[in-house]
């Protein structure tokens, strides 16, 4: 945290007292967030002894670290793109579709705990369901002679686990696009009818470049929620599926790159990516409440 | 025309949700041969490991709740009292969590405290079980620190104060038997979720080696078929009690009067 400057506040001679009501705040995220993360940016950049370098930089850009990443950001991209587009059409079914009044606050409370549902047992729960003898699994290959594995589906691959993360992706987008979409107002619609314009049209030119900010970074977030999600991914697929967080916990826990400081690197992979998408989230969101207050 | 494609994106969604929490109970019950039974229940809550390691995520989660209610309200309250100007900062602060991913801050916890650094935390047990408890406290810090300041909103925080304090309160009293009261559903939010978060957790716990549940239930899964159905049936029974909790005391909160 930075320290008191003297013309932060008119009566200066108080002021330092002010400061010392956030002290245990900020020692806690100074040593238990901010330090942390400080000690793995530092810690790529350096060798084992100390001195600056951008070797460890350098070996990420090897096929095998390379490919991790790029499978990590295919499942980060599949399930956010999917979990928007399935949310954003079971958001605006309850909102617009003219359903009961009575499903929306039950889908509501669903999504809340659907989206907290992730890490272990959401991986067993789908080990059930699509699992070589889950009760999908089963039920297609007994009912219609449909064998998944020899339609080459598995759970422990990329659409497999995309499938899996959707299960905490929709409920996220759902719980965040709500309230956007009760924001655009009957009046805009109306508005756009008596201009003459169709349903269709009022979709294309008013509603979307409206919500275009909150759709894009809610994407932003989901994106983010998935690249670090670790939990899910090491119980549904143990370590066969080589992504990113998958390899950092083994690197952690074993040094299974031969090189401590790549590891850092590794580390500061994930944070970079996950940095820059929510950024994007952040400016977007602030762009976009500009519309809907 | 439109309400049989609201229909369908609904119907597909729930199918979709449904099937895989039919799927877990449907395989949680299939122990035995033939015949539908509670045998993979009986065999989790009897095995040692299971009551050992949920207790202990249990005390994990209280503790976790503990420190963060005594860090989260008084900085939440100052900062709208005293700093509003370093408001925004705060916040952007508590929402880092969502961005670093916890592997990564565990990592870091593991490289920062280990036994030959100035703070060995990870060098005894107790000192791992704080170090974890910190790390918790730093995941649920997102929604403790929303829920809290969104409590505050709705109260009239310097009035308040300066009531207190000119009958004589000091600002211990004041947070306890003032300001507390006041956020006490918003707090119990925050509660509830954090509690739902560390109880399942597992990178942190996994790789600070310590016996939580989110580290029994993988190892569980790896070895067994039928347990780890009952678990996540548990784990999402615990999870939609939680969230469930939150509903209740927030509704308590808007049916009740508004009394000073």
């Amino acid at each position: 945290m930075s320290s008191a400057k003297p013309d932060a506040s008119p009566p200066a001679r108080r002021l330092p007292l002010h400061w010392l009501g956030i002290l245990p705040f900020a020692a806690f995220v100074t040593l238990f967030l901010l330090l942390p993360t400080m000690k793995i940016v530092v810690g790529a950049f350096q060798t084992p002894d100390g001195s600056f370098t951008l070797e460890n930089i350098r070996g990420l850009f090897t096929p095998s670290i390379l490919a991790a990443y790029w499978i990590s950001i295919k499942i980060s991209i599949a399930s956010a793109l999917l979990g928007c587009l399935i949310g954003f059409a079971m958001a605006s079914a309850i909102v617009f579709g003219g359903l009961p009044k009575g499903i929306r606050g039950p889908l509501l409370t669903f999504s809340g705990v659907a989206s907290n549902f992730a890490g272990v047992p959401l991986a067993f729960a789908f080990l059930a369901t699509l699992g070589p003898v889950g009760i999908v699994t089963v039920f297609l290959r007994s009912n219609f002679g449909f064998d998944l594995r020899m339609l080459g589906f598995n759970l422990l691959s990329f659409w497999g686990l995309t499938i899996t993360y959707l299960f905490f992706q929709i409920p996220l987008m759902i719980l965040i696009i709500t309230p956007a979409l009760d924001g655009l107002k009957r009046e805009w619609r109306e508005a756009a009818e008596i201009l003459g314009a169709t349903g269709l049209q009022y979709w294309r030119m008013v509603a979307f470049p409206i919500l275009l900010p909150s759709l894009l970074g809610t994407l932003a977030l989901l994106f983010a929620n998935a690249f670090g999600a670790v939990a899910t991914a090491i119980a549904l697929t143990g370590s066969s599926l080589s992504i990113v967080p998958i390899l950092l916990f083994a690197q952690i826990r074993g040094d299974v790159l031969g090189n401590p400081h790549l590891g850092y690197a590794l580390a500061f992979g994930m944070i970079v990516v996950t940095g820059i998408a929510n950024a994007i989230y952040i400016w977007l969101r602030s762009r976009s409440e500009r519309w809907l207050k | 025309m439109k309400k049989i494609w609201a229909w369908g994106a609904l119907v597909f969604g729930l199918l979709y949700f449904t099937l895989p929490l039919i799927g877990m109970t449907n395989f949680s019950l299939k122990m035995r041969r033939g015949e539908y039974s509670f045998d993979a229940y009986q065999k989790v809550f009897a095995d040692p490991r299971f009551q050992e390691t949920f207790t202990y995520s249990v005390m994990q989660a209280l503790f976790t709740i503990l420190f963060g209610v005594l860090l989260v309200v008084p900085t939440a309250y100052w900062v709208r009292l005293k700093l509003p100007r370093l408001r925004p900062v705060i916040e952007f602060i508590t929402l880092l969590p969502l961005v670093i991913p916890a592997i990564v801050i565990v990592f870091g916890y593991i490289r920062l405290y280990n036994t030959s650094s100035w703070l060995p935390l990870t060098g005894s047990l107790t000192g791992t079980n704080i170090l974890l408890m910190f790390g918790y406290a730093t995941l649920a810090l997102p929604y403790m620190y929303r829920a809290v300041d969104t409590g505050l909103r709705t109260i009239d925080v310097a009035t308040l104060t300066e009531a207190a304090q000119s009958l004589g309160a000091g600002w211990a009293t004041i947070l306890a038997k003032i300001i507390l009261p006041n956020v006490l559903v918003a707090v119990l939010s925050g509660a509830f979720l954090t509690f739902a978060i560390v109880i399942g957790e597992f990178t942190m716990a996994a790789l600070l080696n310590r016996p939580a549940f989110g580290p029994y239930m993988q190892l569980l899964g790896a070895n067994r078929a039928y347990e780890p159905a009952a678990l996540a049936v548990i784990a999402f029974g615990i999870t939609w009690g939680c969230l469930g909790l939150i509903q209740l005391v927030s509704r308590f909160q808007k049916s009740a009067p508004p009394k000073a």
